[in-house]
């Protein structure tokens, strides 16, 4: 019951807040949205032990796709979010297939050079990616008479997709599938002993996965209106990788709750100008020393000292 | 016909021959023991019919299909599950999850049937399934609690609730019964039992526990040096020099 209420709080919350906070506000949130499908997407792949450092490159993958249709064939919005997500969902499966002998650091290490690869190819092609320079004058989006150029209605646009994104890949974290997922990465062998085809759910993770990064990359290429290839280089990832780690794999919410932290800690941190890499490396090295489990281990472990005081007392009663 | 047949079967580790020219056939619905020394190649032997290496030699049919270079998966899926002889299990996951995590051959889950929920049926089915092998073990008062948080024994008995759930034709256990008080092997023992008897599963096992052996298997295998060292009735080997021998200074095989 609580949590029911809690989600329609959120919501409602959501569902408000344009006319609440400024434009400027606005913009912040819509890459807030976008980036909670972008993190909650690469948990998923976290989840049977992969570390890819290759999933900001599915983002420009999806993002690639949408300024190509759009700019060159004219494509509607429903177009290139379709196809955006199903170019990173099938090159995510090319990325990944070599990848399956591979296993922890040789996966994070394989992941980034293969996702280098394909990035370099938008560098190296002027024709049709534009090169280091990238591709501008990516369409905004119309549909059925709404504008979608302001703030405000891409906002709801985003608002609506991120809902969706995250309700798909929540229903798959609680499902079988995101057990077996889970289960290969407690115990890969005995998962393959009792019947888990190890490699074709790792490579459906990250094929999945890549499909939802590529959305968010769909969505992000219409409101920039321009793209390069360093917006998927490997410092996006890093920050990629810091809300992960801050927020926690642990529980579908921990991710989640890292890009909120983080987004906020930057927009903090905004004085610091050219110091604030420094800030967030920091921030890093402190989670992964003091806190592996990231926020959401610290709630969970809150929510158990509470438990036990709440038992302590009734026992004294 | 025997439903696993081997033959000449090898496994090298570098120099190390772990398993030579074993041949072996067990007949469908018997219970046999594989016993030897420590690391006589016990584990080794499991862990090739399982398809967790890859023989060096020779050939396993099981049912009379080839299984010898097929992946771990797809022998599980024609129904040879074996348990390991460390404690494998699920730890963040429930009693009940982790038995659950065994239907996971007869599931057949989809991604779109995940997202919309397309299999609640089967799930249903599944978990009712899962309830009553936990309840057979004797674990439903421990059912909802983290596998991570039980007492040894129960892990082991956990381990073997896991492989049952996939329901196997051949069930291979290492060491059912290591570690374990004598209550709990006493309860182990008349399960295994129960397995071949009520479930009609074949069943292979590996122990050093002579008395459980002795008392449960149909015909034992004993292996030494990779080799197989003898095969018969418990009492045949009991009554072996050779494998006294081999068991030297080991009376509890006497007794
Ligand atoms: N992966 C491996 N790599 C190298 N050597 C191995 C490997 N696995 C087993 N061995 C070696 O093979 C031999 C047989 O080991 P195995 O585990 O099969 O023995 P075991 O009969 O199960 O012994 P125990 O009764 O102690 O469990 C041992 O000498 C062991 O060190
Ligand atoms: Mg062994």
């Amino acid at each position: 019951m609580m949590r029911y209420l809690a989600a329609l709080a959120v919501l409602v919350g959501f569902a408000i807040m344009p006319e609440v906070i400024g434009e400027y506000y606005v913009e912040i949130m819509i890459l807030f949205m976008i980036n909670l499908i972008l993190a909650s997407s690469f948990r998923l792949i976290t989840t049977c032990g992969d570390w890819s450092l290759s999933h900001v490159v599915f983002m420009g993958v999806g993002a690639y796709a949408t300024a190509l249709l759009a700019k060159f064939l004219g494509w509607p919005f429903w177009g290139t979010v379709l196809l955006g997500g199903m170019a990173s969902a099938v090159i995510g499966l090319a990325v990944v297939f070599p990848l399956l002998r591979t296993k922890g650091f040789g996966f994070f290490i394989g992941s980034f050079a293969l996702g280098e690869f394909v990035r370099l190819i938008w560098v190296k092609f002027h024709f049709p990616f534009g090169g280091p320079r990238g591709m501008i004058g990516i369409p905004s989006i119309e549909l059925s008479d709404i504008d979608f150029y302001e703030a405000i209605p891409y906002y709801y646009l985003v608002l609506l997709f991120t809902i969706a994104c995250l309700a798909i890949l929540y229903r798959i974290d609680l499902s079988r599938t995101g057990k077996v997922l889970k289960a290969i990465y407690a115990d890969e062998d005995l998962s393959r002993c009792i019947g888990i085809n190890v490699a074709r759910y790792r490579a459906m993770a990250f094929s999945v996965s890549a499909f939802f990064a590529g959305i968010a990359g769909v969505l992000l290429a219409h409101r920039l209106g321009a793209i390069d290839p360093k917006n998927f280089d490997v410092n996006t990832m890093v920050y990629l990788v810091i809300w992960v780690v801050v927020g926690g794999v642990g529980s579908f919410w921990g991710p989640l709750i890292g890009v909120a932290v983080m987004m906020l800690v930057g927009e903090a941190a905004r004085p610091l100008a050219e110091w604030r890499p420094l800030l967030f490396g920091g921030i890093l090295i402190v989670f992964l020393t003091l806190l592996p489990g990231g926020l959401d281990s610290l709630m969970s472990k809150v929510r158990e000292m509470l438990d036990k005081r709440t038992a302590d007392g009734t026992e004294k009663i | 016909m025997a439903i696993l047949e081997v033959k000449n079967l090898s496994k090298n580790f570098g120099g190390l021959m772990a398993n030579r020219d074993l041949d072996l056939e067990v007949e469908e619905g018997e219970i046999r023991g594989v016993i030897g020394p420590n690391g006589a190649g016990k584990t080794t032997f499991f862990n090739v019919i399982s398809g967790v290496y890859k023989p060096s030699g020779g050939t396993i049919k099981f049912d009379g299909t080839l299984i010898s270079n097929l992946s771990p998966d797809k022998i599980a899926g024609l129904g040879v599950v074996r348990t390991f002889q460390r404690v494998a299990l699920f730890p963040n996951f429930t009693v009940l999850e982790n038995v659950n995590i065994g239907r996971h051959l007869h599931a057949r889950e989809s991604l779109f049937g995940a997202v919309f929920g397309m299999s609640k049926q089967k799930e249903i089915e599944n978990l009712e399934k899962s309830r009553q092998i936990v309840d057979f073990l004797g674990m439903t008062e421990h059912q909802d609690e983290l596998a991570s948080n039980l007492p040894y024994g129960l892990q082991r008995a956990l381990n073997v609730a896991i492989a049952l759930a996939t329901e196997p034709r051949l069930l291979m256990l290492d060491e059912p019964v290591a570690g374990m008080n004598p209550t709990e092997t006493a309860e182990m023992t008349r399960i295994i039992r129960l397995i071949r008897d009520e479930m009609g599963m074949t069943v292979m096992l590996v122990e050093h526990d002579m008395r459980t052996v002795m008392n449960l298997c149909d015909k034992i295998t004993v292996i030494d040096f990779g080799e197989k060292l003898a095969e018969g009735l418990p009492q045949e080997i009991r009554a072996n020099k050779d494998v006294i021998e081999a068991y030297l200074g080991a009376e509890d095989i006497v007794a």
